[in-house]
């Protein structure tokens, strides 16, 4: 049941947050990655502790399966010294160094050349480790994405380019934004290896990362592509369904292939699903965020009077 | 070392191969910085010594470029990206002011990013709207950048050592007519403060001349030129616009109480504004108006028949020193015939007569 708890530590996470930021203690943007957990979880179970990621705005899923400290995350969100980026970044800055998640970058896009730069530098050093970049289907939009692309197969870089395309761009669907162009194409015309997955599917992208990670050590970059769809609204800790801008349709479609779901259907087919153990799983979890919400609530904020002390390394 | 001729491209050159011999880290990467040429022949040397592996031809992408630098910088590597006209690297802002200048800051001090980006001001020979545009105020604006313009050989070696020894972001802008420049330097491995941003160039006691770049070298020339006309000029060089440290300015307003700025770009927003504005809240007194000389407020036009009032000249400069010292009409008369010999001896549109083009 690694995967299905690997799963719903986040849900927990993602859900006990939105709970509590109706308490409007927590002053800052939240990108929840409910219904998102599928992808980061499958990726994250086949990396080396010593590979990288990057991410972007919807960054806690990431940081959380690749063992990002629960703590510093709500502390971030509180504002306070002791979060990820001291209250100074935000969620949208999510990173822990001593899990070599290096950083999350709000700016579609921003992230995708920084993580090929960590590929370059891995390359150089000789390492036999990857770099692997979150993004979303928004960011295959952007410039920055062709360039990026170009460059890690120019020099055949150990980067696994991870798209979680959940459909949306804010309201903005991927229709309007896209029309029918491949994206497939686009990436294979870079001479990118493309490989697509079973949405929502943890254990297929966990083999299919596998693959790719070997592949991208060896002989250069792997695109994997994932659709999946956020539960709730783009930014902010409620559904917003309400706006109609998702067909009822889609969204039933969706909540029906929720990631979750389709791993405890497959454990129950095995006969492998303890639902006991599972809810005491839930339970430790909520326990947990529950205990970090209360440290960062008596956690102090970072004293602005040293905050221009920052401008520069020392 | 091929720097017999002390040009200040051979000090570039100098400071990147002593930088890349002492860390193994130090790379150079750029359009250009491994074809013929090698960026004006500053990156050949390093070429030679060090071969592709540390001097890295890129594919024409500058905002990925700039990011993959910054990807680099966090596993320890420290990259120069050159890009050989300024105007190109409008094209990297993204990852230059969202990412590298706010890096440190934003992630609560828990990584830095040591990367230089080069940037060379063009002029003359048709450069034109998009291949001289001096924007070093531009850059000036952003916590977190380091903001080098350097005048001098001398001060290019050791400034670009700083630089790339320095754990922020640097963008280092050198104007191409100071390339074929020739003065003294040290052949020692040797850095220039980042926090020094003033260089007293002359010592004078009439009036304080604060410039950069190529308009230091022209300030010295009227140093000069009126020196024989009894008037005294102490010459600052402005060489580091960020962090920005005014006290060598202020120290020599007070004795000088005269000040004249000469900017490399243009008025608006620009470096002058923000030199005056610190003056303004030093309550500093001065015995006449200070005045901004600086490009017209328009962009650079291409042609040599439209571009020769747009640039400041040594004559510009002298004329207005005049003015506000009330330099008499007679001398005045005889200052203008010497500015006009020394501006007839090259076309206003060459840096000087050995230049060739066609960049």
């Amino acid at each position: 049941m690694l995967n299905l708890f690997g799963l719903a530590r986040i849900r927990v996470i993602e859900k006990e947050i939105a709970r509590e930021y109706q308490k409007r203690e927590m002053r800052c943007p939240i990108h929840l990655s409910i219904g998102q957990e599928a992808i980061p979880v499958g990726v994250s179970k086949s990396l080396n502790t010593k590979d990288y990621i990057v991410s972007t705005h919807r960054c806690h899923a990431h940081y959380i399966a690749k063992g990002g400290s629960i703590q510093k995350l709500i502390s971030e969100l509180y504002g306070k010294e002791d979060g990820a980026c001291k209250g100074i970044g935000g969620s949208m800055h999510l990173h822990d160094k001593s899990i070599n998640h290096l950083c999350s970058i709000p700016i579609v896009g921003g992230s995708i050349p920084i993580g090929v730069g960590i590929g370059y530098a891995l390359k150089l050093k000789n390492k036999k480790n990857v770099s692997v970049i979150y993004f979303g289907d928004a960011a295959t939009e952007e410039g920055v994405f062709f360039e990026s692309l170009h460059f890690a197969a120019l020099k055949k870089l150990p980067v696994i380019f991870v798209c979680e395309d959940n459909k949306y761009s804010v309201y903005t669907s991927i229709n309007a934004r896209q029309g029918n162009r491949s994206l497939k194409k686009i990436v294979e015309s870079l001479n990118i290896k493309f490989i697509n997955t079973l949405n929502n599917n943890v254990n297929d992208i966990e083999q299919k990362t596998l693959q790719a990670r070997s592949y991208a050590i060896s002989n250069g970059p792997v695109f994997i592509y994932s659709k999946t769809y956020r539960h709730l609204e783009h930014c902010g800790p409620n559904n917003d369904d309400d706006l109609k801008y998702r067909p009822k349709k889609e969204i039933d479609y969706w909540l029906k292939r929720d990631p979750i779901i389709i791993e405890i259907q497959k454990l129950k087919k095995i006969k492998r699903f303890n639902e006991n153990k599972y809810l005491d799983f839930c339970n430790s979890v909520r326990k947990e965020i529950i205990t970090s919400f209360v440290n960062a609530k008596k956690s102090k904020p970072f004293t602005f009077s040293k905050l221009s002390k920052l401008e520069y390394a020392k | 070392m091929p720097n017999k001729n002390n040009l200040f491209t051979d000090a570039i050159s100098d400071a990147f191969v002593q930088s890349m011999q002492k860390n193994k880290n130090v790379i150079i990467m750029g359009e250009g910085v491994t074809d013929p040429k090698g960026i004006f022949n500053t990156t050949c040397e390093a070429l030679k010594r060090f071969g592709p592996q540390r001097v890295i031809e890129t594919p024409v992408s500058e905002n990925a470029m700039t990011g993959i630098q910054i990807g680099m910088s966090l596993l320890g590597k420290k990259s120069i990206f050159i890009h050989a006209r300024v105007d190109f690297s409008l094209l990297a802002f993204d990852q230059l002011i969202n990412n590298a200048s706010k890096w440190h800051f934003m992630y609560g001090g828990t990584m830095n990013i040591p990367i230089v980006i080069r940037l060379i001001i063009g002029r003359g020979w048709g450069q034109g709207p998009q291949h001289s545009q001096s924007l070093e105020s531009v850059f000036s604006h952003f916590p977190g950048l380091k903001v080098v313009v350097p005048s001098t050989a001398h001060d290019c070696k050791g400034l670009m050592i700083s630089s790339i020894f320095d754990k922020n972001p640097v963008v280092f802008i050198e104007h191409r007519w100071l390339h074929n420049y020739s003065s003294n330097y040290s052949k020692k491995f040797y850095k220039i403060s980042l926090n020094d941003s003033i260089g007293l160039k002359k010592k004078g006691k009439d009036l304080t001349i604060l410039s950069s770049s190529i308009m230091l070298i022209e300030s010295l020339k009227v140093e000069k030129i009126l020196k024989k006309f009894g008037i005294s000029l102490e010459i600052l060089d402005l060489r580091v616009l960020r962090p920005l440290n005014l006290k060598k300015l202020f120290t020599s307003i007070k004795k000088t109480k005269n000040f004249l700025f000469v900017d490399n770009g243009w008025k608006s927003f620009g470096v002058g504004s923000e030199i005056f504005a610190n003056i303004l809240e030093k309550k500093l007194i001065l015995k006449n108006t200070p005045v901004r000389l600086a490009c017209k407020n328009f962009p650079t036009p291409s042609s040599h028949y439209l571009n020769k009032d747009y640039y400041v000249t040594v004559k510009d400069i002298c004329l207005e020193v005049c003015k506000i010292l009330s330099v008499k009409k007679s001398t005045q008369k005889k200052i203008i015939i010497q500015c006009d010999k020394i501006l007839s001896k090259v076309p206003h549109d060459l840096p000087d007569l050995n230049f060739k083009g066609p960049f």
